[in-house]
């Protein structure tokens, strides 16, 4: 009886088991030289991010005295300055992100449909302002935007209008300013997204009787939903916790989130309430990003195919 | 009111495509008849997708003139063309569904939610994809893909229907399948004058009604399958459609010859020069001692492999001066077993009606 004539007719009987053992054990010193190259990024992750994020939910859950309370929470809810910073920091946030949609899109769209060289010519200007420190085009706005700054200047000298506009030290001002900075976020995943669009769908839309304007709304603009959620996402989450800029630009006027939690911590050094704004915010911030998601999944699921 | 709808012809003049520098088509003439099905046949490069995209109006024209039923539509945009489309890789609407895409062209022409219902099942029955409807495009297999492109293209009723290798991306078993179910389509509906892309010769054959064998911007021959494949005119189109091997003879005093040969023809002699013959592989016979030889060329050479190939065989056989033959038949026994060995000499018999000359290059 040979059937394989090349197998030794006994292995597998004499102990050897075909290598079995051996192979396992190589398989696990494989996964363990893995484990070992990730390790060090391990730690760092539990070191700067899992433990200050512990160590700031156990802050807020003792008041000033030191006593263990809900009283760092219950402020949310009794004082009307946190609930204004609050509303205020989202009021921020949508128009930020409204900006952000009118002025990128269109951007995104003639980015996608540049050739080649000339889309990546663009796209360095679109990317340029990253490699600025958010500081110095904060304070650049300011010398263009503020009352004596270069616009204002321009406009009275050519007669357009005789009193400054109110462009900075308020809520347009810090607009400008952190649509300019996070426009970018819009931008490049929107523009990746709008390049993955088959072309060839484009032509069998107008193939099909669509004219130009059926095919941008019927074909284009669903297909580059997911970009402009995910660039929406990521401008929105930003603006959450955007901190220079509007204090910078808003003049004292434009309190958000994050300088309330700059001011109950180095000026009032009531570390508690500081912390019981971080966790809120961390929050908040988780939900959206989970609201996103669940109703980009609900999209991808067929709700939007159904009839 | 209901007209029944008929097919219209397509008369292509004088089309000129450059792109830069670059001429893609040259004083391109091309002619399709009403319900005809035409194929554009040539290697990649040779024009036949750009031609397809002239007609479908992705791509505009350096000049040159394309009448539909006798209107121009050179400079109509593609959404007024009224063109149905397959697209080499489908281009479903990956966010709609299979009844939200077939109704798409329905939609753009304000057809009813009841009447576009009821053509979108007529249209999936058409296809083989009754009931299927509701799925998603990605929930779908290459075929059925292929079938729902199909039916978008045609459910709106055009007249003209334009196909980008609309099976390259199938399987072979799956490709001839729906070869054989394309050409009936077609047969069925009757009304669509199509124009067919691919470079795979075999399809064209199998699919056409003509073809238009396409290289570097110009057509080199306009024919019927069957009398492209028996008298090709060039040596681009003998050695593009069916396999051959060319010997180069000289046509003098007004008859052939290779070296000292005289070769019989059945079409009358061309023009004096060089010209090289067209041998295809199954029209060589292996000639026995004891066959007459009259009315057939007779080559003599030396047999150097036989391929088994399941139901054929083929043999390579060397003249001569050093050419090679390649014969090819069906496994019957008695040929196979009457094959000599590898290294033995031959001879081969060619009929005079199956000798085809085209001109030298």
């Amino acid at each position: 009886m040979s059937v394989h004539p090349t197998l030794p007719r006994d292995t597998g009987r004499a102990g050897q088991d075909l290598n079995t053992q051996a192979l396992r054990a190589d398989a696990r010193r494989e996964s363990l030289r893995l484990l070992a190259l990730l390790s060090p990024s391990l730690f760092l992750v539990f070191a700067i991010i899992i433990v200050p994020i512990g160590w700031l939910f156990w802050l807020s859950l003792f008041d000033e005295a030191g006593a263990l309370s809900a009283a760092n929470y219950a402020r949310f809810f009794e004082q009307a300055s946190y609930i204004k910073t609050f509303v205020t920091t989202f009021r921020v946030a949508f128009i930020v992100t409204g900006a952000c949609v009118l002025l990128g899109y269109p951007l995104a769209y003639m980015l996608s449909q540049l050739p080649r060289r000339a889309a990546s010519i663009c796209l360095i200007f679109v990317i340029l302002p990253f490699w600025t420190s958010v500081l110095v085009r904060t304070y650049a706005w300011l010398v263009i935007l503020q009352r004596k700054g270069l616009i204002n200047s321009w406009l009275i000298d050519l007669g357009v209008i005789s009193e400054p506009l109110p462009l900075a030290n308020n809520l347009s001002g810090v607009v400008i300013g952190m649509t300019h900075i996070l426009l970018p976020f819009l931008v490049l995943p929107l523009y990746a997204s709008m390049k993955t669009i088959d072309t060839d769908c484009l032509r069998a839309g107008m193939n099909l009787g669509a004219g130009p304007v059926a095919t941008f709304r019927q074909i284009f603009f669903p297909l580059s939903l997911p970009g402009l959620a995910s660039g929406v996402v990521i401008v929105f989450v930003l603006c959450l916790g955007f901190f220079v800029t509007p204090a910078l630009m808003g003049g004292g006027k434009v309190i958000m989130w994050a300088m309330r939690m700059e001011q109950t911590t180095s000026l009032y050094s009531n570390w508690g309430a500081g912390a019981a704004l971080g966790v809120v915010l961390l929050v908040v911030t988780l939900a959206l990003l989970g609201l996103f998601q669940w109703l980009l999944g609900a999209r991808a699921t067929g709700v939007w195919s159904s009839r | 009111m209901s007209i029944a709808p008929s097919a219209l012809p397509i008369s292509m003049r004088r089309i000129e495509k450059r792109f830069g520098s670059v001429a893609v088509l040259r004083d391109l003439n091309l002619d399709v008849a009403a319900g005809e099905f035409l194929t554009l046949l040539g290697p990649s490069g040779s024009g036949k997708t750009t031609l397809l995209m002239i007609l479908a109006g992705f791509v505009r024209a350096n000049a040159g003139s394309i009448k539909v039923g006798g209107d121009e539509i050179i400079t109509t945009p593609p959404h007024r063309r009224n063109i149905g489309m397959v697209f080499q890789n489908y281009a479903l609407f990956p966010h709609m569904n299979v009844f939200h895409n077939i109704a798409f062209p329905l939609k753009q022409r304000g057809v009813g939610a009841a009447e576009t219902a009821e053509r979108v099942e007529k249209a999936l029955d058409l296809v083989k994809l009754k009931g299927l409807g509701e799925r998603r495009v990605d929930q779908l297999s290459g075929g059925q893909r292929q079938r729902v492109a199909l039916a978008r293209a045609i459910v709106f009723e055009p007249r003209i229907v334009l196909m980008d290798e609309p099976l390259s991306a199938l399987d072979k078993g799956l490709r001839e399948h729906m070869q054989i179910e394309l050409r009936a389509l077609h047969r069925r509906l009757g009304m669509m004058t199509t124009v067919y892309v691919t470079h795979d010769q075999r399809e064209a054959i199998t699919m056409s009604d003509r073809i238009a064998v396409m290289n570097a911007g110009r057509i080199e021959q306009l024919d019927r399958p069957e009398t492209l494949y028996a008298t090709p005119r060039t040596r681009f189109v003998a050695g593009f459609i069916g396999e051959s091997n060319f010997i180069p003879v000289e046509c003098r005093n007004g008859s052939v010859w290779y070296e000292d040969q005289r070769i019989h023809t059945a079409a009358p002699s061309p023009a004096p020069g060089q010209h090289l013959m067209v041998v295809r592989p199954e029209k060589l016979r292996l000639l026995t001692d004891a066959e007459p030889a009259s009315g057939v060329n007779v080559l003599n050479a030396t047999l150097s492999d036989i391929i088994y190939q399941g139901d054929s065989f083929v043999c390579y056989a060397v003249l001569r001066d050093g050419r090679q033959l390649t014969l090819r038949d069906y496994c019957r026994s008695d040929v196979l077993a009457r094959m000599p060995a590898p290294g033995r000499p031959v001879t081969l018999g060619l009929d005079a009606q199956d000798t085809i000359l085209v001109a030298a290059d």
